[in-house]
């Protein structure tokens, strides 16, 4: 528990250090209306690095997490064209993410293929179905509805409404992780799946779970990036799933699954998105943005092989002791 | 009988260690050209260990090691192939992907002139040397394709292709059916003709008498004798094998065995086991002896419904029901405290209450929320009366020791509440202060009227802690032993296979 508390304290400090960093060359970058700015910029991020969280916790991977967004976005835009109201909308992407994530957890729980090959496939099969509906057409700021791209954006008590929805499923998935059964079954069946067996927690229902969680995460995500962009095509937050599995990676989530905390996810999300916000602002070119990405996410998985080896040799020693 | 010979390989003062545990302590072997040595002793007696320091996988920390009277050492497992030894493993290591011939001649293949493998060559020689030993196998066969005795063969013409002198062969017909026995003794005669020496490690004392020429008997990693096989007899063995003192007391108290708790009615798999029947009594310890592989740990893991029998059924109370999942197996109230705690027990990266109250989150949480005063209640109470020697409830639960650990899974399971609790090997590999608490807690529980089945191959604690011993072997309930036919020789003897009993009561 220390270790993962200091992890997070390190995380914390490494953010702090790179506002510093960017307040020297462009003081501007730390006013309070900026970071909260960036906040909400990094809102989407936060949401499917906090599903991805659980799907890692249990030992798998999702990477249909981005094509699921841009389905599920598509459809909210498609569904606005319709005439549909704004809460029905909200509650079809939500189902119809949870749905989607639903088939790839069921592909991994009842044939036991991994989550790497099953969400490899979805998320082609996912982007394929956009372009089924639409035949490739884009649906563009003009053919949405003022309230349709108003809502992430109304402002309420000084924040947009985008990053409340973040602040609140933070909250809501801080909740479910360190209060409910099935937060805590994501842990036993990422950290010893053997043991969750004989402790009567099934695996693969857990893993189901965590795809379901997922899945309607991205499908939220889906209609807030759509209206926040006021566009919808085929290829919106293309290669975006492996942003968030870097989020998830800096902020502490072994990927071998069973540890990770929320406010450790968040902290990598707002990471990346601080990057991702400062480099232009800084003047650094786009190809730098991608080196210091890539250099802050090796740094935090050699930190995280480094803070695990010690738990490693005292398992040998136990295993040398009972042959 | 040749004794006069001189040994091909010897063995003197072998120490090897592990932390905390003396596997071996200044053993002796001898093996002879063209005879057989069997090995005996109990689990845990250092077979295994003396088999990987004869092959080069572990380096003793003393004692010696001489070929034709040379001291040798054997660093790596090349250099023990290079000086002639030879080992036919339980489960055979080989490639299932490459064919027969390139099995045998795997690092040591024929080649040719321009450096490259001749695979002409190979296959007829792998041919000549399969014939040698009778084995009619086609070398260009994919081992995939092969059955467990046809392995076994490969293996023994692979012994053979690096011109071995020392073959060991370790429960060489653990998964052979009895033709293939009888073919494998026919090549066990073949290799001594040729003047091999072997080591034949087994449990069962039929195969020993027929094929052995030497015995050598280790108890508790310690050279007991040795001897030839045609001045001993069965009864002379047994009691070298088991014949330690019990220094050890068990704090066994005399429970009220109540009604039964659970009986199991025929219980079949078809593979691990068959025809399980037995009644469990509330207030009862039942010990389940065997050797290892008896098929002791299935049968528990079918009762807690990680495997499914094929057959069978067990009542518990009043109803009759098949256990198809552990979650259902916690609802009839049966716990299973699994052998292997790093893999199947514990769950590390969590703190110690969370793995204690792991299965009982149905009680410890309100509408769906956790209530971690709860859960820290209720882990504090089962971890304080199995005297969990912890700093804190919130500490990871992989810092702990073996021996706390094993604390924490037993707590787990009593904070369900159960009515039978299964405990496999529960104080293997920990240290003697822990075992006492947990055989202390054992007693405690049957006196409070919970069933316990205890798995255990530790003959001392079985008998000192059991009230009845069924002893299985080769998935199959041997025997069962009440009172004072409770005695080490007669639990080996079912174990082992030995049938008739000569006046076995004797201790």
């Amino acid at each position: 528990m220390n270790l993962l508390k200091s992890r997070e304290a390190i995380l914390a400090l490494a953010i702090l250090g790179l506002l510093a960093l960017i307040a020297s060359r462009f003081p501007g970058f730390v006013a309070p209306a900026n970071l909260a700015a960036v906040f909400t910029d990094s809102s989407p991020l936060i949401l499917l690095a906090l599903g991805q969280m659980a799907v890692i916790l249990t030992k798998c991977i999702d990477l249909s997490v981005a094509a699921n967004l841009a389905l599920c976005g598509m459809v909210a835009a498609l569904m606005n064209g319709a005439g549909i109201p704004l809460p029905l909308i909200l509650i079809a992407v939500i189902a119809l993410g949870a749905a989607l994530g639903a088939f790839n957890g069921m592909l991994v729980w009842t044939l036991g293929i991994p989550s790497i090959v099953v969400t490899l496939g979805t998320m082609t099969i996912y982007r394929g179905v956009i372009f089924l509906l639409t035949g490739g057409a884009w649906i563009n700021a003009h053919q949405m509805s003022p309230a349709f791209k108003a809502f992430p954006r109304t402002v309420i008590a000084g924040l947009p409404v985008m990053a409340w929805i973040a602040i609140a499923i933070i909250a809501a998935v801080a909740l479910l992780m360190m209060r409910t059964p099935l937060g805590r079954a994501f842990y036993a069946v990422g950290g010893n799946p053997h043991a969750a067996v004989y402790t009567g927690i099934s695996v693969g229902r857990t893993q189901f779970a965590a795809f379901v969680l997922a899945g309607a995460l991205a499908g939220l995500t889906g209609y807030l990036w759509v209206a926040r962009y006021a566009v919808a095509y085929v290829d919106i937050a293309g290669g975006f799933e492996l942003d968030v599995v870097a989020a998830c990676v800096i902020g502490g989530i072994a990927i071998a699954g069973g540890a990770g905390t929320v406010a450790g996810c968040v902290m990598g999300a707002l990471f990346l998105g601080i990057i991702k916000n400062a480099l232009p602002v800084v003047g650094i070119s786009p190809f730098w943005q991608m080196a210091i990405s890539g250099a802050a996410i090796l740094i935090a998985i050699a930190f995280n092989a480094q803070s695990q080896r010690a738990p490693g040799r005292i398992i040998l020693k136990r295993a040398e002791h009972r042959t | 009988m040749q004794a006069q010979t001189s040994p091909v390989l010897s063995l003197r003062g072998i120490v090897k260690t592990f932390p905390g545990v003396r596997a071996l302590d200044g053993v002796q072997m001898d093996l002879y050209p063209g005879q057989v040595t069997a090995l005996v002793g109990e689990n845990g007696a250092g077979k295994s260990t003396i088999v990987k320091i004869l092959t080069g996988i572990y380096q003793p920390d003393e004692g010696k090691i001489e070929v034709d009277g040379v001291e040798t050492r054997f660093p790596t497992a090349q250099a023990a192939g290079q000086a002639g030894v030879t080992a036919i493993h339980q489960e055979t290591v080989l490639f299932d992907e490459l064919s027969v011939a390139e099995n045998i001649f795997i690092g040591h293949a024929p080649r040719n002139r321009f450096g490259l493998i001749d695979r002409r060559a190979m296959r007829t020689r792998a041919r000549e040397i399969l014939r040698g030993i009778g084995a009619d196998l086609n070398p260009g066969v994919k081992l995939r394709d092969l059955g467990i005795a046809s392995k076994h063969l490969v293996a023994i013409a692979r012994a053979l292709s690096i011109d071995a002198r020392v073959v060991i062969m370790d429960e060489p017909t653990a998964a052979l059916s009895h033709k293939e026995i009888a073919e494998l003794y026919e090549l066990v005669e073949k290799l001594k003709a040729q003047g091999k020496a072997i080591l034949f490690i087994s449990h069962k004392f039929d195969e020993i008498f027929r094929i052995a020429d030497r015995w050598t008997v280790f108890r508790d990693g310690q050279f007991v004798g040795e001897g030839l096989m045609a001045e001993t007899n069965e009864a002379d063995l047994v009691r070298m094998m088991v014949g330690r003192s019990v220094d050890q007391i068990y704090p066994k108290r005399p429970a009220r065995i109540g009604k039964p708790a659970l009986t199991v009615a025929g219980y079949c798999h078809p593979t691990e086991f068959d025809e399980i029947s037995f009644t469990l009594h509330e207030g009862e310890i039942l010990g389940f002896y065997g050797l290892v592989g008896a098929g002791r740990s299935e049968v528990m893991q079918s009762l807690f419904g990680i495997t499914q029998p094929s057959k069978g059924a067990c009542r518990m109370g009043g109803d009759v029901r098949v256990i198809r999942s552990t979650s259902q197996a916690v609802d009839a109230g049966i716990v299973y405290v699994p052998e292997d705690r790093g893999r199947q027990g514990t769950v590390k990266g969590l703190p110690i209450f969370q793995n204690v109250t792991l299965p009982s989150l149905d009680r410890t949480s309100r509408a769906g929320f956790l209530r971690m005063a709860e859960e820290f209640a209720l882990a504090r109470e089962y971890t304080r009366r199995l005297d969990l020697r912890a700093a804190s409830l919130d500490q990871d639960v992989g810092l702990l020791s073996g021996g706390n650990q094993q604390k924490v899974v037993i707590a787990k399971w009593l904070a369900t509440k159960p009515r039978v609790i299964i405990l496999d090997e529960p104080t293997k590999g920990i240290d003697i202060g822990s075992k006492a608490t947990v055989h202390d807690f054992m007693s405690e529980l049957a006196a409070e009227g919970l069933a316990v089945i205890m798995v255990s191959s530790e003959i001392p604690e079985v008998l000192g802690m059991s009230d009845r011993v069924i002893v299985m072997r080769e998935g199959r309930i041997a025997a069962e032993f009440e009172g004072d036919a409770m005695t080490p020789e007669n639990l080996v003897r079912a174990a082992v296979g030995i049938t008739g009993s000569e006046n076995g009561a004797a201790a």
